[in-house]
């Protein structure tokens, strides 16, 4: 179905099952251990081998030589594959490096051989055996030297640049400025689970069992790469743990399994060792980000300028830190710019809110920082300066998508198009009371308790709601039961449970009578996980499904009896009705049963209205008076986010976020050796994130709104918004705490500590 | 990991003659750091002794009024000891402080001790070090440096002791009890056990080849406030960037061992008698002839500060 009106009343209004709070679906597989991840599938295929795979030892650079001779020799290896043996290879259209390194190296830990072996251990042992003669070049690995040389490039379908008045004038007779430079760290997603593939092959036809976000694109790239059909890759994902990203396009595992399985002629598991997972995958970008707010004394913004650099491989997009500066805060001056430079670091790409998370960490301290120059409450500085529509919004430059690669075509442009709703103020309003806003001493440094010494900070959270199309099929079958497939992902984001609501409210059947199937490519192709767009897509990709049910189904019933009122049907407790004639859906599905399968496709809604989630972050802290440790004491997101189709996995989604920004402020590093061009500490000893005893009490609230410009589900994506805005609050709380700005992210007690206000 | 030969021990002085017969053998106890390292070929034994079996864990009153603590006693085990909990609080509460509840279920007392670096260049074999290839150079000096040491370092390895408890252990003056190959017994006072660097990083104790370690002996308890305090980025799990251990008495004199500032647990005996002075007489001693690097230079200032603040604690 095409969605190019706003949606009116329809079934999921009812919210018997959509918008409560069920537990998800599949906890009990998880919490029994008996969800099939893709390392566990022992038992999908006979024979399965242990692939180990080696990653260069430097960043830059030729391999010389490779002598395999005596891991060859080593018990129990099969096959050892390298670019020598490995066929001809093309890059995947979402990759920027290649999977498959030799002899030129890209980057540290690019994947250079995948060692066959009978047991992992033989694989693993083997791989040492490998001695590899290198010719080191030199390399570009620091961004701040490197930032001079950045270019602009398109990103996401929107242009690295823009401008709108006069920025530099008004800036310059402004009343009251700021001009601050942030940075932000290198970040590595570092999900639970490793990336990790069984391939087999049955002739000339893959299948692999994976751990993927994005089913068809890992199709596409896995056909693109090994020069083969669409149509003979077969990808399985239903169970994923975790990804944020790293995940959404092919990785070396897949492809070293699937070439690995080619040579060996066995099936082969490869899991990622996690201390290669850093430098072997992807990463989100450090950048440096420049801030210019000019604004009245009544703290009118009249210019706002945000500058970004971020760095990649050559071909690889920005960390675009700059993007939301254009819809968040009026202001009739403005200028954004997002640019890039070559780095010869591991490949850069998404990491959960792509551009607002490291965006918004910098802006939302610099709109602290203004609020305090013009003496103004933080929250009243926000609230001053909402806007109701886009105070900045550039034309589109030609689509970059590298699945259609069609130009966009030349469609009319409102440079300043409304929100289809927003309420940050109604946020920032709501979490004040709650949290007890009013309790915070705007001068920094007064309030203690004990040795700590205490702070509060606030930061707007904001994430552009992206909806794409998704398709899906539903097999009602003579029991009445429905099962729904999809090659939609769960990520652990509870995309099983809220697909099953959705099935559950539309055909009117309880959620026992509901089987959801998932990340398997032979299901219909939907949005995927990715950029908080996979929920609400995803669901009204199978409201469209089960509409076509429901009319297949009102057809039989009319088939039934004549005069049943096909417009006035119902679908309730198992039933299909009008007036007073009702049918069993297991009796009209009979015994063959029935099948529909549609797709919800997106007109211009989204070009005509800007579609958004919001948010407020509130963030006590405590700061150690005497070492500068910082600790998180209270957390409070009030988010504005659509309708919430499930408020106990809408929760989830959104304390995770904030505890991954937990980790952004206070201590997620990849720290670069600029010798040797590489992130040092790639394993989880090294790489702190968060751990339970740095996470305290999280409340989130979200407000009761429905969009019916994004989707009949009148829904929006909320698993990244929650991230986006969090660091800053905690920044802003360490502020409050001790009158120590950081604008280097993490803050980490060592750029406190010789400010500390207490000397000792 | 290379593949292996494994046994088990059956007695202490057995297992001492067999590594020190064997070339490329090794003690194996709980494993949490030789497993890890094994498996990324630092750590290459082609024999393993497994010494679990020898019974070393029992927790007793020494006569001469202190506390004998078999080599095999698990962490947890210890920290959760009554006599240990009563008498050397710092023990128990710098136990508590490392790794986490399951590592401390599996590691033992002595593997503890001798546990080796976490410094990241040491664990990744592409890189230079002089711990793993002696000769090779230092990758951590001129790279990233901010967990390393700052005091006792040489120009061939800054890397830290990473534990906890050897710093409890060195403030209590504990000695390690031995079995050499030869079956003879021997004490070795725990501040002459861990080596700093020098020029052979790679030799970090004064073990004999074959010598193993079967009990750790405290001495009789000193009383006064027990403090254990480890600053890190994060609050649990992680390395210390600094820590502190003292026992401080009522008049204000105490002792004072530091964690995360040198190749072995830090202690200065002269620096203590400063301690009624304050924290910035005692760390400009404890810390003097410091060299540090442009990542963890703020170490320096970081221990006088975490001192101030355990003998603010100790004062109550």
């Amino acid at each position: 179905m095409k969605f190019d009106t706003p949606a009116t009343n329809n079934p999921i209004d009812q919210l018997k099952v959509v918008g409560q709070p069920v537990s998800r679906i599949d906890g009990p597989l998880k919490t029994t251990g008996t969800a099939p991840y893709a390392y566990d599938r022992h038992d999908v295929v006979p024979n399965q081998a242990y692939g180990y795979v080696l990653g260069s030892a430097i960043a830059k650079g030729r391999i010389d030589s490779i002598n395999l001779a005596e891991a060859k020799e080593s018990p129990g290896v099969i096959a050892i594959v390298t670019a020598e043996n490995a066929g001809k290879l093309s890059k995947g259209d979402y990759n920027t490096a290649l999977l498959l390194g030799g002899p030129e190296i890209q980057h540290y830990h690019q994947a250079i051989a995948v060692v066959v072996a009978e047991t992992f251990e033989q694989a693993r042992s083997a791989a040492h055996l490998i001695h590899v003669n290198y010719s080191r070049a030199k390399g570009s690995f620091d961004l701040a030297s490197e930032k001079s040389k950045g270019v602009p490039k398109d990103v996401f379908g929107t242009s690295s640049e823009s401008s709108v008045g006069n920025f530099d004038k008004a800036f310059s007779t402004a009343k009251v400025r700021l001009d601050n430079t942030y940075t932000t760290a290198h970040e590595s997603h570092s999900m639970l689970e490793p990336h990790a593939s069984v391939a087999a092959w049955d002739g000339d036809q893959l299948t692999i069992w994976t751990s993927n976000q994005m089913i068809a694109w890992a199709v596409g790239d896995m056909a693109k790469t090994l020069g083969v059909a669409k149509e003979k890759i077969r990808v399985i994902s239903p169970y994923i743990g975790g990804g944020f990203g790293a995940k959404l396009f092919l990785r070396s595992d897949a492809l070293m399994a699937a070439l690995a399985s080619r040579v060996a002629r066995r099936p082969v598991k490869v899991s990622l060792q996690r201390a290669l997972i850093p430098n072997n995958t992807v990463h989100r970008s450090a950048t440096i980000q420049r801030i210019r707010i000019g604004a009245n004394r009544d703290g009118k913004i009249t210019a706002i300028g945000h500058e970004s650099w971020s760095g990649n491989l050559p071909g690889g997009g920005p960390e675009a830190g700059a993007l939301q500066t254009r819809a968040l805060y009026a202001g009739a001056n403005r200028m954004t710019s997002n640019r890039v430079s070559h780095l010869d670091l591991p490949e850069a790409n998404a990491m959960r809110a792509p551009n607002e998370a490291p965006g918004l960490a910098a802006l939302e301290i610099a709109m602290d920082e203004m609020a305090e120059k013009l003496d103004m409450d933080p929250i009243q500085f926000r609230i001053k300066n909402d806007t109701q529509i886009v105070p900045d919004y550039p034309p589109r430059p030609a689509s970059n998508d590298p699945q259609t690669k069609k130009p966009e075509k030349n469609e009319p442009h409102n440079p300043h198009p409304p929100f289809s709703i927003r309420q940050l103020s109604k946020c920032f309003e709501i979490g004040a009371e709650r949290f007890g806003w009013d309790k915070r001493l705007s001068k920094p440094g007064q309030l203690s308790d004990g040795r700590w010494m205490l702070g509060m900070g606030v930061a707007s959270a904001f994430r552009d709601n992206v909806v794409t199309k998704s398709a899906a099929r539903v097999i009602l079958d003579r029991r009445g039961h429905l099962t729904v497939e999809t090659d939609m992902t769960d990520i652990g984001t509870g995309s099983y449970t809220i697909i099953a609501q959705t099935a559950a409210e539309m055909m009117g059947l309880p959620l026992e009578k509901i089987t959801v199937r998932l990340g398997d490519s032979s299901f219909p192709v939907s949005a995927g996980s990715g950029g908080q767009w996979g929920g609400n897509s995803s669901t009204s990709g199978v409201y469209a499904a089960c509409l076509k049910l429901r009319d297949a189904i009102a057809l039989l019933a009319k088939g039934q009896k004549s005069e049943f009122n096909i417009t006035d049907a119902v679908f309730t407790d198992g039933f299909i009705r009008s007036g007073s004639h009702s049918f069993l859906l297991a009796e009209l599905a009979g015994s063959r049963g029935l099948v529909a399968e549609d797709a919800i496709e997106f007109g211009d809604l989204d070009k005509r209205f800007q579609q958004s989630t919001f948010g407020a972050h509130f963030v006590e802290v405590g700061v150690d008076r005497f070492t500068a440790e910082i600790r998180v004491r209270r957390m409070l997101a009030v988010c504005a986010a659509g309708r919430i189709l499930n408020p106990k996995t809408a929760r989830s989604q959104v304390i995770g976020a904030m505890t991954m920004g937990v980790g952004a402020a206070l201590m997620e590093s990849l720290e670069v050796d600029k010798r040797f061009g590489y992130f040092v500490n790639h394993d989880l000893a090294g790489y702190e994130v968060p751990v339970h005893a740095d996470i305290p009490h999280q409340e989130v609230i979200f407000l009761d709104e429905t969009d019916p410009i994004s989707s009949p589900m009148k829904a929006k994506g909320v698993g990244e918004l929650g991230i986006c805005g969090a660091a800053a609050a905690v920044a802003n709380a360490i502020y409050n705490a001790t009158g120590v700005r950081v604008r280097d992210y993490p803050i980490t007690l060592d750029k406190l500590i010789e400010k500390m206000p207490i000397k000792v | 990991m290379k593949a292996f030969t494994y046994d088990r021990a059956t007695s202490a002085a057995e297992a001492a003659s067999a590594v020190a017969k064997t070339t490329g053998s090794k003690f194996i106890a709980g494993g949490t750091n030789l497993l890890d390292l094994m498996k990324l070929q630092i750590e290459t034994p082609s024999h393993l002794i497994d010494i679990n079996d020898l019974g070393l864990d029992q927790i007793e009153p020494a006569t001469n009024g202190g506390l004998r603590i078999g080599a095999l006693v698990r962490n947890t085990d210890l920290a959760a000891n009554e006599y240990v909990r009563r008498d050397y609080a710092v023990l128990s509460r710098a136990l508590l402080a490392g790794a986490s509840g399951q590592l401390r279920n599996q590691a033992t007392t002595a593997g503890n001790l001798l546990q080796r670096t976490r410094c990241p260049y040491f664990y990744d074999t592409n890189m230079p070090c002089n711990k793993r290839e002696p000769g090779r150079g230092c990758s951590a000096l001129g790279g990233y440096s901010r967990m390393h040491a700052i005091v006792g370092i040489s120009d061939a390895c800054i890397a830290t002791h990473p534990s906890d408890m050897a710093v409890a252990m060195r403030l209590l003056d504990a000695t390690v009890e031995t079995v050499r190959s030869n079956g003879l017994t021997r004490t070795i006072p725990i501040v002459e056990l861990h080596r700093l660097p020098g020029n052979t990083p790679n030799i970090e104790h004064t073990l004999e080849p074959g010598e193993l370690i079967t009990a750790v002996l405290l001495p009789k308890p000193s009383g006064g406030t027990h403090i254990y305090r480890k600053v890190r980025d994060r609050a649990s799990y992680a390395f210390a960037l600094v820590s502190v251990a003292a026992i401080i008495q009522p008049d204000g004199s105490g002792k004072v061992a530091l964690g995360g500032v040198a190749h072995k647990p830090w202690r200065v005996e002269s620096a203590e008698r400063k301690l009624q002075r304050g924290s910035k007489a005692v760390t400009k001693e404890l810390l003097a002839n410091a060299r540090t690097t442009h990542d963890n230079a703020f170490k320096v200032q970081l221990v006088e500060r975490t001192l101030a603040s355990v003998l603010n604690d100790a004062k109550g």
